[in-house]
């Protein structure tokens, strides 16, 4: 009996996996990486606590460290699990029709890999042009992700949210089922409740 | 001895079942010109222009496309986060523009867009990033989307509702519609509307 259940249990599972609407801006370009397991890493962080800082290269060329927006500005981290894979590639490309919300509530959003700077460079080209950085945490592998709590097994990021506020203090953290998209509403709530 | 038959025998049912399902799913498409649109409910707007663009009544939480006061509909399957659909958004503005500026049109044609995956502030965020004047459904699980044959986005399918109320697919074609005055003679001769 507990065969059954099991089998009952799995294709209730496979029948209702990952739905998404991936945009033709990808051309059929995107990798399909069928149903993963929803969380794979253990987060290091709490609501509460001063944010770990890391220092990383954006696609733009420049140089982001947490600490920089220090005093100046609340900081959106949108980690992503993987370039050119589905459901990441639709979700910046929302964020970026609402930097006004961003602005309103003197928040800058940094979108964060573990890809190298060349593929983010391909890749988020196919999202017009952005608003926000994009990081690389490509090298040391993962060591932003890392500290966090936010480094799967297989090197790929969490699909997670830190909201961090002026003092780098965490405010809030949703390390979501990767297969799936947070809907916006929940972060702009977050950002709502920043001073 | 039974119950291991027994069990064996509903494995193989789920494993068989779940083989032909993965089956069907891959053979899923967006429905094509000629056939029939899969029936489905749509979540009613709530703001009263919409509605009364629409002709639908204010009573009840969602609607179907039979229901509407017109002889043709174009829906665009979108999404609030699909860069193409973004782009698009102030062509198809003009389309709706167009539509309304001829009364001989404008309550033969209406246009609705399905945001798939989108929950009910996504699309109203795309509503007002584009100001959009045209009813937007929110497709928070995907439902609609899976219907329709899970197509890419921007994805357009036009139907003509003819007197059984039967919804004919005139047009189903993915990608941006670029010159919104061919399209539209276009489906004008394609439901005989001339």
């Amino acid at each position: 009996m507990k065969k059954y259940l099991f089998f009952a249990a799995l294709s209730v599972f496979l029948f209702t996996a990952n739905a998404f609407a991936l945009s033709d801006a990808y051309n059929n370009n995107v990798y399909n990486t069928g149903d993963l397991k929803p969380l794979d890493s253990v987060l290091q962080v709490k609501v509460g606590q001063q944010a770990p800082d890391f220092k990383l290269r954006a696609v733009s060329g420049r140089i982001i460290s947490l600490r920089d927006f220090r005093g100046k500005k609340n900081v959106v981290l949108s980690f992503v699990p993987a370039a050119w894979t589905p459901v990441c590639s639709d979700q910046w490309p929302g964020y970026n029709i609402v930097q006004d919300v961003f602005d309103q509530h003197n928040a800058v959003l940094l979108g964060i890999t573990t890809d190298n700077i060349p593929t983010l460079f391909s890749w988020t080209n196919q999202m017009g042009k952005l608003w926000f950085e994009v990081l690389s945490d490509f090298w040391p592998h993962g060591a932003a992700a890392s500290r966090f709590g936010v480094l799967r097994s297989d090197g790929t990021a969490e699909r997670a949210i830190f909201v961090i506020d002026k003092k780098g203090i965490i405010r809030y953290i949703d390390v979501h089922d990767i297969n799936r998209r947070p809907p916006l509403e929940a972060l702009v709530k977050e950002l709502e409740k920043l001073q | 001895m039974t119950k291991k038959i027994l069990c064996t025998l509903l494995s193989s049912l789920m494993v068989l079942l779940f083989a032909s399902f993965s089956f069907a799913q891959k053979q899923s498409e967006p429905p094509k010109v000629g056939a029939v649109l899969p029936e489905m409910e749509l979540t009613k707007p709530k703001d009263t222009a919409c509605l009364q663009y629409l002709g639908l009544s204010s009573g009840g939480s969602v609607f179907k496309i039979d229901q509407l006061r017109t002889k043709i509909v174009i829906i665009e399957i979108f999404s609030m986060y699909c860069p193409y659909c973004q782009a698009e958004a102030p062509n198809i503005n003009k389309l709706y523009q167009l539509l309304e500026s001829k009364p001989e049109l404008k309550d033969k044609i209406k246009i609705i867009g399905i945001g798939a995956g989108n929950t009910q502030f996504e699309v109203a965020t795309f509503k007002k990033k584009y100001q959009v004047a045209f009813p937007l459904i929110p497709d928070e699980d995907f439902k609609l989307h899976k219907i329709l044959g899970e197509p890419r986005t921007p994805y357009f399918i036009v139907v003509k509702l003819n007197d059984k109320k039967q919804q004919e697919v005139i047009y189903s074609k993915l990608g941006a519609l670029e010159n919104i005055d061919l399209f539209l003679a276009r489906i004008i001769r394609l439901a005989g509307l001339q």
